[in-house]
């Protein structure tokens, strides 16, 4: 990808000469099959549903009631609002012993500069596995939902874009991808000196993999991330989290040392098991992240 | 019934509570099902700028420890910045499922409208 390149895709497409597949890439554009309209399903007219006289009388019911709903709702929470601590003070209910723990202590007890990742990842570990168990579990749920249907066949929609014909999409997004891994890398690895950490930092590398997938094709995609690596890598964080951090079961819950030790807070290998733990879920949600773009672009994983 | 002293100077968290409101009349009063998951993510907006905006104390700093000082009156409250992270996580799940759901009752009934749908699945929508 050149410069000289990139101008004549730009001056192609501002003369308005859409298809440049061939003097550009060398190989004409594959034949699409031509997009079927939809099925001659019943498609009713708004109109006639309206009209029913039972739906009317229920669409009435529920329009006054769901009002009256929002209103009480709304109202009791503004009413609440202003009875609430004033904004920003320091003596509210919610800076206790704890708050004064987690910062005078935090660093010491954990090794982590970044106190939240110290808390979510080292205090509440647990409630970040959970976290990521949560993700696994809409991860399988969606793929039980979007498989494909054999009486339902997939069709092309006439609307569809294909970015791999875009002059545009494509030459920005191959320089973009190198730079969102990197900066994705960055966001994971800092995660307990710096703003950031697994979930950012997955969501960073997720968005470059669907990136890929969109300006080179879900099939070249697949051969590069299939279904097989996609698996792997979650089972192996998933599993990796799950393990380091159950020896609390075996050690007895109020005997929690950890093995590696804190190491001193600021060095990029410290902070005992946070950074690994936080490229675990960083992977957890980086493939989750994607596995939803491919599903929901072609409703199935290879 | 009186109303607290609080009401303006609690601005974020009013606008958090509105930005909610905003949410759930969408998610109540659209027929519309990609209306609907609209709603949802606008209300779990609105639930971010709460926690973030109590969290957050005048004329202190990011809770990341900086030069070393690990003094309290320094830094903001950590805690409702997990909790924030915690609700991203499980808004995102949450929307995924949603969208697939939705995805089905379009490939099955080729409308988005929660009552052309009631009528087609109860079989009452055919000849008016």
């Amino acid at each position: 990808m050149n410069m000289k390149m990139i101008k004549a895709r730009l001056a192609a497409w501002w003369r308005g000469e859409e298809d440049l597949t061939e003097e550009l890439y060398g190989s004409p554009r594959p034949e699409e099959a031509p997009a079927v309209p939809d099925t001659p399903l019943p498609r009713l007219h708004s109109t006639f549903v309206i009209a029913h006289t039972e739906l009317r009388a229920f669409r009435w019911l529920y329009a006054v009631l769901s009002a009256v709903f929002c209103l009480i709702i709304i109202g009791t929470m503004l009413y609440a609002v202003t009875y609430m601590p004033p904004y920003g003070s320091a003596d509210t209910p919610t800076i206790n012993e704890v708050f004064d723990r987690y910062v005078e202590q935090g660093m010491a007890e954990t090794g982590a500069v970044n106190t939240v990742a110290g808390m979510i990842l080292d205090y509440r570990a647990f409630d970040t596995l959970g976290e990521s168990f949560v993700l696994f579990t809409a991860t399988c749920t969606v793929i039980i939902l979007m498989k494909d249907d054999p009486d339902l066949k997939k069709k092309k929609h006439p609307y569809f874009v294909d970015y791999r014909y875009d002059p545009i999409v494509h030459s920005i997004g191959s320089l973009l991808i190198p730079v969102l891994l990197v900066f994705g890398a960055y966001i994971l690895f800092n995660g307990h000196l710096s703003p950031g950490g697994g979930f950012s930092g997955g969501a960073v590398i997720g968005s470059a993999l669907m990136l890929y997938a969109m300006i080179f094709g879900e099939e070249r995609a697949t051969r590069v991330i299939s279904e097989r690596v996609i698996q792997t890598v979650v089972l192996c964080a998933l599993g990796f989290y799950a393990l380091s951090k159950s020896y609390s079961f075996f050690t007895g819950a109020n005997h929690l040392t950890s093995i590696i030790g804190p190491g001193t807070p600021g060095n990029i290998f410290s902070a005992g098991l946070i950074l690994p733990l936080n490229v675990a879920v960083g992977c957890v949600v980086a493939c989750t992240m994607y596995t939803f773009y491919i599903l929901f672009k072609r409703g199935r994983l290879s | 019934m009186r109303f607290g002293e609080n009401g303006l100077i609690n601005f974020e968290e009013m606008a958090a509570i509105i930005l909610f409101a905003i949410g759930f009349t969408t998610l109540l009063f659209n027929r519309n099902l990609i209306k609907k998951i609209i709603g949802m993510n606008i209300m779990d907006t609105g639930v971010y700028l709460f926690l973030a905006s109590m969290g957050f104390i005048f004329d202190r700093e990011a809770p990341i420890i900086t030069d070393g000082v690990t003094d309290a009156d320094r830094y903001i409250n950590p805690i409702p910045s997990g909790l924030v992270l915690t609700g991203i996580v499980v808004s995102v799940s949450v929307t995924a499922l949603m969208l697939s759901l939705t995805v089905r009752l379009y490939e099955k009934y080729r409308t988005l409208n929660l009552d052309e749908i009631y009528m087609l699945s109860h079989n009452r929508g055919g000849k008016p």
